[in-house]
């Protein structure tokens, strides 16, 4: 069986009508006892079971899916990995990931596509080209990379966009990360996956957590619809369900689930090459490799469970990328869904002790989480391993919201959230 | 579009209603000089939610008329169980 993905390797198959791939990765039935139990297969949870062997040896490690991998967020949103936050703490966090995407494929032996194609973040009014300014300013100086463009800069890396002075919103410039770019959100996922399953972690799909065990007061394991499974540290990396899973454990969250939409146009010649946000607007876009545009925006207004958005934020999107790119008023859209994120006061994620002895959280995301699944992994995997914070997860810690040192990144992102 | 029901205008487009929060949080008693309260009591009361799956009763204004009130939903179908005016269900009641 072929396991390894390479130049030959894919030849060799060619030529043998693809007959000698073997399956990316295993499907166990649960054991009784794990060291660690990581419970949700989206990014976080897979790259978690991933560094907990690379980065710690842990091997006993079991990460247990209700549905399939990655059929969660990781698998719904739009793809854009950047590290253009605004403080430090954030762009440690953010700008770890960054670095950890530029090697993954290699890493992984998978390829996910991390295409560097950079973001441009526009900028509308003389006040708004200070704020630029000084966004420049503090992400240089927490050590990521960023530039002020003027209009011609911008003009000349993303031609579509609205630069008629009786625009909306007119451009004045914008803000640049060149390392920023788009990844394969599916092929992050599977990548992570294969690549723990190889180093020995147990992959159970189809198989949700209804309960979680605790025994004087300490998480000892959980319940599943494949019966009990014990570990010594239980991980919950869930999502847009955190609150659910919070209320089964008795801990509680400051978490509001929200869906987030994202749409998908037909394919077309390219049109542009960078991922482009135009904040007024509510909008941005990028272009995939097979030609769709990715289009994404703010969150919904009604707090929801129900996956699949809603019609006011659909028309601002949409209403907000014909403006944004007048040429594209009569691309048609291909697809569109939704997506469940967990929202927190200060649009930072949660990352430490859930509260329940033994048991560690992994959420808090919100609609920005796709693109620290490397760092996110490093850091809950350090985390189960070492019942203690990595530094870059220390001022994550839920203990922020009763200390009141919030990591308020509502404005570094930019769109509603 | 979803019609949200406001007690004092009727069925209107959920666009011109606001989020305002869940229902049933009770602001810590800071009255009088000895009220001390908890660093964790005030966090509880301005960030844990309950973010129920299901039914939920949250306070909603209705922005063109300003009306205050309390729509119950189902956070999952988005339907609409019922909404009450504050000023029926009283304060007491509605932080139940
Ligand atoms: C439309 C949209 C666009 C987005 N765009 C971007 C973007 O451009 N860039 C970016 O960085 N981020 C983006 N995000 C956010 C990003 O997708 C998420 O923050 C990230 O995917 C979260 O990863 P995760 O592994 O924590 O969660 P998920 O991928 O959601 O995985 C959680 C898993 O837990 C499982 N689960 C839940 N409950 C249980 C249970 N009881 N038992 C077992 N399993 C359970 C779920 O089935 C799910 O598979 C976007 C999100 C959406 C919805
Ligand atoms: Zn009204």
């Amino acid at each position: 069986m072929t396991k390894t993905y390479s130049a030959f390797n894919l030849l060799r198959e060619g030529l043998r009508g693809q007959k000698g791939w073997g399956p990316a990765w295993r499907s166990p039935k649960p054991r009784a006892t794990y060291d660690v139990i990581i419970i949700g297969g989206g990014g976080h949870g897979l790259a978690t079971a991933y560094y907990l062997v690379k980065n710690h040896g842990v091997t006993n490690v079991a990460v247990i899916e209700k549905g399939w991998l990655g059929g969660g967020n990781t698998g719904r949103n739009t793809t854009v990995i950047r590290s253009n936050y605004y403080y430090p703490e954030s762009t440690a966090l953010y700008d770890l990931s960054v670095k950890l995407y530029e090697g993954l494929s290699r890493e992984l032996n998978y390829n996910v596509m991390f295409s560097q194609r950079g973001m441009v973040v526009t900028a509308h009014s003389e006040p708004e080209m200070e704020l630029a300014a000084r966004n420049v300013n503090a992400m240089r100086l927490n050590g990521a990379d960023a530039d002020l463009l003027d209009v011609d800069q911008v003009k000349k890396l993303a031609p579509i966009l609205n630069f008629s002075p009786d625009a909306r919103f007119p451009i004045h410039g914008a803000v640049w990360q060149g390392r920023a770019g788009t990844g394969r959100h599916d092929a992050v996922a599977w990548g992570y996956a294969r690549a723990a399953d190889a180093l020995g972690v147990d992959i159970i799909q189809n198989c949700e957590v209804t309960d979680v065990i605790t025994e004087g007061g300490r998480c000892v394991g959980v319940a599943t619809t494949q019966g009990e499974i014990r570990g010594g540290a239980v991980g919950a990396a869930v999502a847009g369900h955190s609150s659910v899973l919070a209320k089964l454990a008795g801990y509680t969250l400051p978490i509001t689930s929200f869906a987030l939409q994202a749409f998908v146009s037909e394919p077309m010649k390219p049109v542009i090459d960078t991922v482009a946000f135009c904040p007024p607007y509510g909008t941005y876009f990028s272009q995939s490799d097979k030609g769709g545009l990715v289009i994404g925006g703010g969150l919904d207004r009604v707090p929801s469970y129900g996956q699949r958005g809603n019609m006011p934020i659909q028309e601002a999107v949409l209403g907000g990328l014909v403006e944004m790119a007048p040429a594209l008023a009569k691309v048609k859209l291909l697809r569109h869904w939704a997506g469940i994120v967990d929202v927190t006061p200060d649009s930072s994620p949660i990352i430490g002790p859930s509260g329940v002895e033994g048991l560690y959280v992994n959420c808090g995301w919100g609609t920005g989480g796709f693109k620290a699944i490397p760092a996110g992994g490093t850091l809950f995997a350090h985390i189960l391993a070492t019942g203690t914070h990595h530094d870059i997860s220390r001022p994550f810690d839920p203990d922020r919201f009763i200390t009141g040192r919030l990591i308020d990144e509502g404005a570094a992102s930019g769109i509603a959230h | 579009m979803q019609l949200f029901p406001c007690p004092f205008c009727g069925d209107r487009d959920e666009r011109e209603f606001h989020f305002a929060g869940e229902a049933g949080k009770v602001r810590p008693d800071t009255a009088g000089s000895e009220a001390e309260v908890s660093a964790k009591d005030w966090s509880e009361y301005l960030y844990t939610q309950r973010n129920d799956h299901g039914h939920v009763r949250e306070i909603w204004m209705h922005l063109p008329c300003q009306e205050v009130f309390l729509l119950e939903r189902h956070s999952v179908t988005m339907a609409v169980i019922g909404a009450t005016s504050f000023r029926d269900v009283g304060t007491k009641e509605a932080s139940a």
